[in-house]
């Protein structure tokens, strides 16, 4: 018991020292288990996070469009395997993470439980939705886990061209017809405050939050990022022409941020538990198409292990 | 093991001619030319890389960290390894 608090103590020195902690370095379990939590959470968001756009990919308004959603999309499936593959070096299994998923064990950002009934929102998505998550990214770039800070400096320089694709989207459809500009207001009004909610419960509610910063995993809280969002963001709306669905939004001189109205957090937690409109079509899919690949996978093990003995025939006939 | 599970590779990646591979992370597939092809698409979709390595994680050894002191805590000592432990007067150049 005693060496254990020295080397937790040490551990905190190390962290403290703005040194990272690699893989095979020792760490306290509940660091351990933290980092798989989030990890694999940020992984699972970054691969359903691909059903909302991919659903416009076969409509996309030109192939222009098309390709840079594919590109997009695409581009998330590779975030998704960054972040899995730092959540292994921890020790947890892949299979063991996509179980998880599935189960409803593991969470996702409640963010990807909304729908995409409108084209603007590949629009909407792009600039505020990966313009929240490049907000908790850029910050997560200097976790104090080697191998999640090293995934977030490869997801960070993509994700740029996500953001500015769905500003341009938006901007087209804002300087478009009435129509197109409506329909990027309407768009906006259904994705403002979810996009709000995906930095977490304000700080005096989110119990878990000071030991991750004690540890450098997060560097911000909830509440600062998401402060640090709405002043970023506010001017490219005006710039827009287009209104922040807020009644209470205002410019506070004294402060120097923007005030903003209460969140609606029932909305939030209902939608972690499972009740957004798409939890359920969002898990199912995933489930289809892992079940549906099974036999891809099993097909290229069977082959690999043909290729494999054949290679050792030849060699020992040689 | 399940047959469907694909096992882990280590991915190398030289991003010109002149550096060495770099480690940039790992993934699954069923064989070696399987992991060079993934790489390509998960590691390299913006030139990253002109060169990919995969090696199976199973047959890396790695020293291990509470070794540490013992590995390289040697040379730590040695400073006389360090061309800035021998004063050399300023008159003297091109050293
Ligand atoms: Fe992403
Ligand atoms: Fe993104």
């Amino acid at each position: 018991m005693g060496t254990n608090v020295s080397l937790e103590e040490n551990f905190q020195t190390y962290v403290d020292g703005e040194n990272k902690i690699e893989p095979k370095d020792w760490m306290p379990e509940k660091y351990r288990k933290t980092l798989i939590r989030q990890i694999s959470q940020h992984a699972h968001s970054e691969i359903i996070g691909m059903q909302p756009e991919a659903n416009w990919i076969t409509r996309a308004p030109s192939l222009r469009a098309k390709l840079i959603l594919l590109a997009k999309v695409q581009d998330e499936a590779g975030h998704g395997l960054y972040l899995y593959s730092a959540a292994e070096t921890l020790g947890e299994s892949r299979e063991k993470m996509i179980s998880d998923l599935q189960s409803g064990k593991a969470k996702y950002s409640s963010i990807f439980n909304y729908p995409t009934p409108s084209w603007a929102d590949m629009g909407t998505i792009g600039w505020l939705v990966d313009g929240a998550a490049i907000q908790n990214q850029v910050m997560l770039t200097r976790t104090s886990y080697g191998p999640y800070a090293r995934a977030m400096v490869k997801i960070c320089k993509e994700e740029s061209f996500h953001q500015r694709q769905g500003y341009e989207v938006v901007m087209k459809l804002a300087q478009g017809t009435p129509e197109q500009k409506a329909m990027a207001q309407e768009s906006l009004n259904r994705w403002w405050w979810p996009s709000l909610m995906m930095f977490g419960p304000s700080d005096d509610e989110s119990p878990n939050s000071a030991q991750s910063m004690k540890w450098k995993i997060k560097r911000k809280s909830n509440d600062t990022l998401r402060q640090e969002f709405v002043d970023k963001t506010v001017p490219q709306v005006e710039y827009l022409g287009l209104t922040v669905p807020d009644a209470d939004l205002k410019w506070n001189e004294a402060r120097g941020h923007y005030d903003f109205g209460v969140i609606n957090w029932d909305e939030f937690y209902d939608v972690i538990q499972g009740n957004g409109p798409c939890n359920k079509e969002r898990i199912a899919h995933h489930v289809e198409a892992h079940e549906e690949g099974a036999w891809v996978r099993e097909a290229a093990n069977a082959f690999a292990q043909k290729q494999a003995q054949r290679k050792k025939n030849t060699g020992a006939a040689a | 093991m399940n047959k469907d599970h694909w096992k882990l590779w280590e991915v190398f990646l030289r991003s010109k001619n002149g550096l060495s591979h770099k480690h940039v992370g790992s993934l699954h597939a069923a064989d070696a030319e399987m992991a060079i092809q993934n790489a390509r698409d998960v590691y390299t979709r913006r030139s990253e890389g002109i060169s990919i390595w995969v090696v199976p994680s199973e047959s890396i050894t790695a020293s291990a960290p509470d070794e540490k002191e013992p590995l390289f805590a040697p040379s730590d000592d040695k400073v006389y390894r360090h061309p800035t432990f021998y004063d050399i007067p300023d008159d003297v150049e091109h050293m």
